[in-house]
């Protein structure tokens, strides 16, 4: 029989490694999942110098002082390593064959993969591969009174959340949105095991063809990591009335989003959009000024915490979605919303 | 000459889905329809890919009868074709299910594809995963979240932005890609189009019968994944609904949201308390 024991793998998205905290948001949460149903939790790891990427002189155990290293220190039991010039580059094809070869020979309980760009694709590959099912974008995980993993994944533009188990099919998959979970501190002491999987002699090349890459580093003050967002919409009325806002956010220390029509009118730029297409946004609070809440806007903003629109009409989408729903014109209440500020703030 | 593969969905056009929250269940026989934005995008990309190479745009949706509204826009905006998976054995689907009825409908009703468009993602569902999957399906190269895209013979290269790493990629065809819904802006449907969409339109309509597709790997009985069930993440909000000048709400706003807003913005807020 087979003695080994059950495992919840997480896949090691290292690329904009400080930027993106998702891999070891994942790692946390499979610890309090891998507890409930005596497993272990092992980091899977494809890339090169990976074990010495990140140099961190203080670190107590220099063989593994790169994000191999990071992944034990924040979580991992295990770590599943394929180490090689081949794989310098992240590489769809590739990635997925070797996650598929490891995963049928290992046979993980669940794989969990943080729902960046490159992870969507991924996961949805690897799931296809291993024949098993897969849920996108989950802003929940926990195990059922069956054992299974509970994918709490919201549906219809966040306008719903649904639960979802996969009842029949290993590994249970599914990508998780960064910022869902928190990160366990960085241990030093923790200890962990490596396990280095060569590459396969037949790895075909990929068929998609690396040409260019060029790392565009986020900017200062990014939209999507902001505390307060004040969005505007149509509901406005001008461009001069939409500028408004950035008087706003700079008394909320906060930063300005903007809906589709605004960026087409050429109210903002489209780095400033809030949407399907554009950013989305998690803010402590998010004031919404003139938005009627389109979908591709609403779906963007479902994860702001406390939401305060204004709109002349009360029965608009965003007022309904609203903890605080302001029945005024948006111009006229950012104005007074303004002076009200600049009054309390001392 | 390319034979180039639109995939479409139609997507509910409301916000706010009709939902009965005694079942749990959605009412979306009352939604409107309409088609994914990120779809129209792969359509409009694919008719500027044909303008410059020339070619065959076939479309291709799966869903109730009622999704052929795509495909005739679709025609009307300039395909050739389209091509409607209906069957009620196809109902219920995850992403696996379908990109599997995709994938033999293709092979079906395309045979010697060169490239297959999609959006990258559903505006109702947004899980990205179809178009990737019906890569794997049909073992052809593919890239998804793409903002560029130019043919030259055989290779296609493409651009896109990953996670803060902006890729210039190429493969060669058959190949699939998914299209980022601000990636090309839309053409409208021209004078005429549409009556001629519905005057004239070439559309086929196929069931997993005619596709021999077997019954335990499409729609619902095809698919790993189960929904337990579904809520509405609204329920439990307090929706405060606050009327008047705006000077005065302001004041509301300030007098009853003071923790939450000075801690949020990092800034204490001096209220002025002897206000009457």
């Amino acid at each position: 029989m087979n003695a080994k024991r059950r495992a919840i793998w997480v896949f090691g998205d290292y690329r904009n490694y400080f930027q993106n905290r998702v891999t070891l948001q994942l790692l946390s949460r499979a610890r309090e999942l891998a507890v409930k149903i005596d497993a272990e939790v092992c980091a899977v790891v494809f890339g090169y110098w990976t074990d010495e990427w990140v140099d961190d002189a203080l670190s107590h155990n220099p063989t593994f002082c790169g994000v191999v290293g990071e992944y034990i220190a924040h979580g991992a039991d295990k770590v599943f390593l394929t180490d090689h010039p081949r794989l310098a580059a992240y590489s769809m094809e590739t990635y997925a064959l070797l996650m598929e070869r490891l995963a049928k020979r290992e046979k993980p309980e669940m794989i969990l993969i943080g729902a960046t760009t490159f992870g969507r694709e991924f996961a949805s590959r690897v799931a296809k591969r291993l024949g098993t099912g897969l849920t996108s974008d989950c802003i929940g995980l926990d195990i059922n009174e069956a054992g299974l993993l509970l994918q709490i994944a919201p549906s219809f533009g966040g306008n719903l959340i649904a639960q979802i188990v996969t009842p029949e099919k290993l590994p249970q998959m599914a990508t998780v949105r960064p910022g869902t979970f928190q990160e366990i501190p960085h241990d030093t002491l923790r200890t962990g095991k490596v396990v280095r999987v060569p590459l396969p002699k037949d790895l075909p090349d990929d068929r998609v063809r690396l040409i260019r890459v060029e790392h565009r580093l986020p900017r200062g003050r990014k939209i999507e990591d902001a505390k307060v967002v004040v969005c505007g919409g149509r509901g406005l009325g001008s461009k001069k009335k939409f500028a408004k806002l950035f008087e706003l956010a700079e008394l909320l220390n906060g930063e300005v989003g903007a809906t589709r029509p605004v960026v087409y009118a050429d109210w903002a730029d489209h780095d400033a959009l809030v949407g399907q297409a554009g950013k989305h946004i998690k803010p402590q609070i998010l004031f919404s000024f003139g938005i009627s809440g389109a979908i591709q806007h609403t779906a963007a903003c479902n994860d702001a915490k406390f939401i305060i629109a204004v709109n002349k009409n009360p029965n608009a989408t965003m007022m309904k979605k609203a903890d605080v729903a302001i029945v005024a014109d948006a111009s006229q209440f950012c104005t007074a919303l303004i002076q009200e500020l600049k009054r309390c703030i001392r | 000459m390319l034979n180039i593969v639109v995939c479409l969905k139609q997507v509910p056009m409301v916000s706010e889905l009709p939902w009965d929250p005694a079942t749990g269940t959605l009412r979306r026989e009352l939604a409107e329809g309409m088609m994914n934005p990120a779809c129209r995008a792969a359509l409009e990309a694919a008719l500027r890919i044909r303008e410059i190479q020339g070619g065959e745009i076939t479309a291709l949706t799966m869903g109730p009868k009622m999704a052929e509204e795509v495909l005739r826009e679709a025609i009307a905006l300039g395909a050739d074709r389209g091509v409607l998976l209906n069957d009620r054995g196809m109902a219920g689907a995850d992403t696996s299910a379908t990109s599997f009825t995709l994938a033999r409908a293709i092979e079906h009703a395309c045979p010697g594809f060169d490239l297959i468009l999609c959006g990258f993602a559903s505006s109702d569902s947004d899980t990205a995963q179809v178009g990737p999957q019906l890569a794997e399906e049909l073992d052809i190269p593919g890239v998804g979240y793409v903002d560029e895209i130019s043919v030259s013979g055989r290779t296609v290269r493409v651009q896109r932005l990953s996670d803060n790493f902006l890729e210039t990629l190429e493969m060669d065809l058959p190949g699939l890609i998914t299209v980022t819904s601000g990636a090309y802006v839309p053409r409208h449907v021209p004078m005429g189009g549409l009556q001629a969409a519905f005057d004239r339109a070439d559309i086929a309509t196929l069931d997993a019968a005619s596709l021999g597709l077997d019954p335990d790997r499409i729609g619902a009985r095809g698919s790993a994944t189960r929904i337990l069930n579904v809520a509405s993440p609204l329920a439990g909000k307090k929706n405060i609904v606050l009327t008047g000048t705006p000077k005065r709400i302001a004041e509301q706003l300030f007098e009853r949201f003071d923790d939450k807003i000075g801690g949020a913005i990092g800034k204490d807020l001096k209220l002025d308390k002897k206000k009457p």
